[in-house]
């Protein structure tokens, strides 16, 4: 899709004010693009370079490094199956398998009615809830088949939408800057930097 | 042994109280569960060097992974050098820990207090708190208890009414273990891959964000601030053992029949208290027994049962030849399929290793193939010495603590299953390569999918 729109231009200038050097914002400004169209485009990555300062390929450079970011559209739901020791310990294995049965894609892949792609990821922090699963983010905690049939069934019935936004939606509070941020160390920043 | 209740020590819940209070973690719970009363007796009676001796006299082990004495690592800045910087490592990534986000999501005010603390302790004008990117709903609470924060004068400009002012700036990352190493995040945090930094010179306390003077604190470390200086140091240390004090959590995954986290008293608790009392987890799944087990994360060497009754006190755990790490403790019992088990983590690794250094970037890769072709029924009878010689360019001596031909310890901690698995349980792998299958009485695990190809 697109360059940021004039909103998401407004909250790109306020994230970068935020950081003493503006290519701090660099990892934000990437979420806020997957934010906007569900993945990362050319257009977005040569704006957000515009808005650094620095060229498309910097920032293509430091995206691709990061397993977040998707640089072509997919599924509206990103299932990731947690299968790292505490969950390959309790049967991950055997709910990747039943998941790629019952979505009739392989890990990795995406639907074809662009639903649901399908993920075998590293450990996503809820070790003592394994197996554990994240659906754009979202927990859901000791995952059997059976429950994860109900989630896709719930998910494709639009039953979850208010709990688990459109995939490349991460945290749904931004950080306001508003007159009681002081600024002391990026004015300081400042300084350090004319020298 | 430990069948009944109070048959364990105990400790006062320090940083885990609120995780019971339905609304601890908004403004309102945490101020009426006694928040910011640290802070605000540290603004009006406390200079920064008062915080400072508070915790080097509570002798806080940071809780990361490295076990580094947080006050000494504060010592370690430049006096008059500014601006400097606090960075708190909210990334948690080491595979069975699962701490940090809970005390992200259910008691973000205590870390952000703490976050302010530590600033006024060290003179800094500015914190980066750095959220791991998969943790939605901890980055939810944080950006609510910071707006909060600021809208009452707790954060930003003057606090409370006195002289000293800090921005807290929320930030995240995007999906990648390495940026839990310091100087990796703060790569990440100038925008860039987050490739570990050379050490020296890049010395976070000296050379560290914009090459200024830098502090990385993990947020357990922070989150225990307010305790330390509402009840003093001297008394956080007395909850602990001499050589590892005050109450610390640690997650207990895998094969027990309670899995759970728990604050216990530091240094003084054995895993067994762990994997057996009522308090804790309350025994090793369907009554069976512990085969192998991890003492602090999957970059740890693994335990066995004849380490059951060591105490988790950094000193000792590190002279029996292990690592307390990130307080991830993961049980394995009798069924464990051990080829798989260090395959699985292995695989981790090599996902994981960011490619600056060639004996990781390469080793990694080849330890995992090797560990693939096994469980696929392709083992080689070299196949296990070929392990050994890939891990020792990676970490000469196979030795605790690892020796290391790269610049950070990812590479050798991806040494630490195999110089774990295959020597005690050579058997088992060599079972596996004659036969193509595990050995009787072990669960087998479905054959899973090599390491992705990926960028």
């Amino acid at each position: 899709m697109s360059r940021f729109n004039d909103a998401n231009v407004a909250l790109a200038k306020e994230i970068i004010a935020r950081f003493p050097r503006p290519k701090s914002a660099m990892i934000p400004l990437l979420h806020l693009a997957q934010e906007q169209d569900g993945h990362v485009s050319n257009e977005a990555m040569r704006h957000i370079g515009e808005l650094l300062g620095v060229t498309p390929a910097d920032v293509y450079g430091t995206a691709s490094f990061y397993e977040m970011f998707k640089f072509e559209p997919i599924g509206k739901y990103s299932i990731n199956i947690c299968t790292n020791i505490s969950c390959h310990l309790v049967g991950s294995w055997n709910l990747l398998h039943h998941a790629e049965e019952r979505l009739g894609i392989k890990a990795g892949g995406t639907t074809e009615d662009g639903m649901f792609t399908l993920e075998d990821v590293e450990c996503i922090a809820a070790c003592t809830e394994a197996p554990a699963v994240q659906v754009n983010y979202r927990y859901r905690y000791k995952v059997t088949p059976e429950n994860f049939d109900q989630l896709i069934d719930d998910l494709r019935n639009d039953r979850v939408a208010d709990e688990i936004p459109p995939f490349g939606t991460l945290s749904r509070v931004r950080q306001r800057t508003d007159d009681t941020w002081s600024n002391n160390g990026i004015e300081a920043q400042a300084t350090i930097d004319e020298k | 042994m430990y069948s009944a209740p109070g048959q364990v020590p105990t400790g006062p819940r320090l940083i885990t109280a609120r995780f019971d209070v339905t609304d601890g973690y908004t403004y309102e719970g945490y101020v009426r569960t006694a928040g910011y009363g640290a802070l605000r007796k540290a603004l009006s009676l406390m200079t920064p060097q008062q915080v400072h001796d508070e915790v080097n006299a509570a002798e806080i082990q940071g809780r990361g992974g490295a076990g580094f004495i947080a006050g000494t690592k504060w010592g370690f800045l430049p006096r008059d050098v500014h601006p400097r910087y606090l960075v708190v490592n909210g990334d948690e990534s080491e595979p069975g820990t699962y701490k940090d986000r809970l005390l992200m999501e259910l008691d973000p005010h205590q870390l952000i207090e703490g976050i302010i603390l530590a600033s006024y302790a060290i003179n800094a004008a500015h914190a980066f708190l750095y959220v791991r990117g998969e943790m939605a709903l901890a980055q939810e609470r944080l950006a609510q208890a910071l707006n909060d924060a600021y809208a009452h004068n707790l954060v930003g400009r003057n606090i409370c009414g006195s002289k000293f002012s800090v921005d807290i700036t929320l930030t995240w990352g995007a999906g990648a273990y390495i940026v839990g190493e310091e100087t990796g995040l703060i790569e990440s945090l100038e925008g860039e891959r987050g490739m570990p930094r050379l050490k020296p010179p890049f010395f976070p306390a000296v050379k560290g964000l914009y090459m200024q003077p830098t502090i990385v604190n993990n947020v357990e470390t922070l989150s225990n601030l307010p305790a330390i200086i509402n009840g003093g140091g001297s008394t956080f240390k007395g909850l602990g053992a001499p050589t590892s004090t005050g109450m610390r959590m640690f997650s207990v995954s895998g094969h027990v029949n309670r899995p759970g986290v728990f604050e216990v008293p530091n240094g003084v608790t054995t895993f067994r208290m762990l994997f057996e009392a009522p308090e804790y987890c309350g025994g090793v799944r369907n009554g069976g027994t512990v085969k192998a087990f991890i003492p602090g994360g999957v970059s740890a060497m693994w335990f066995f049962d004849e380490h059951l009754d060591v105490a988790l006190d950094k000193p000792t755990v590190d002279k029996a030849g292990s690592m307390l790490g990130s307080g991830a403790i993961v049980a394995m019992d009798q069924t464990t399929d051990m080829v798989a088990a260090c395959w699985r983590i292995v695989r981790f690794f090599a996902r994981e290793s960011c490619g600056k250094c060639t004996p990781c970037r390469e080793g990694t890769t080849w330890l995992e193939r090797v560990l693939h072709r096994i469980l696929d029924g392709q083992g080689r009878p070299e196949d296990i010495d070929l392990l050994f010689e890939i891990s020792e360019s990676i970490s000469p001596g196979l030795a605790w603590p690892p020796r290391q031909t790269t610049i950070c310890p990812l590479g050798p901690s991806a040494v630490s299953p195999i110089a774990s698995a295959v020597r005690r349980f050579r058997p088992e792998f060599e079972h596996y390569i004659e036969h193509g299958r595990p050995i009787d009485g072990v669960e087998a695990v479905l054959r899973p999918q090599g390491v992705h190809a990926h960028v």
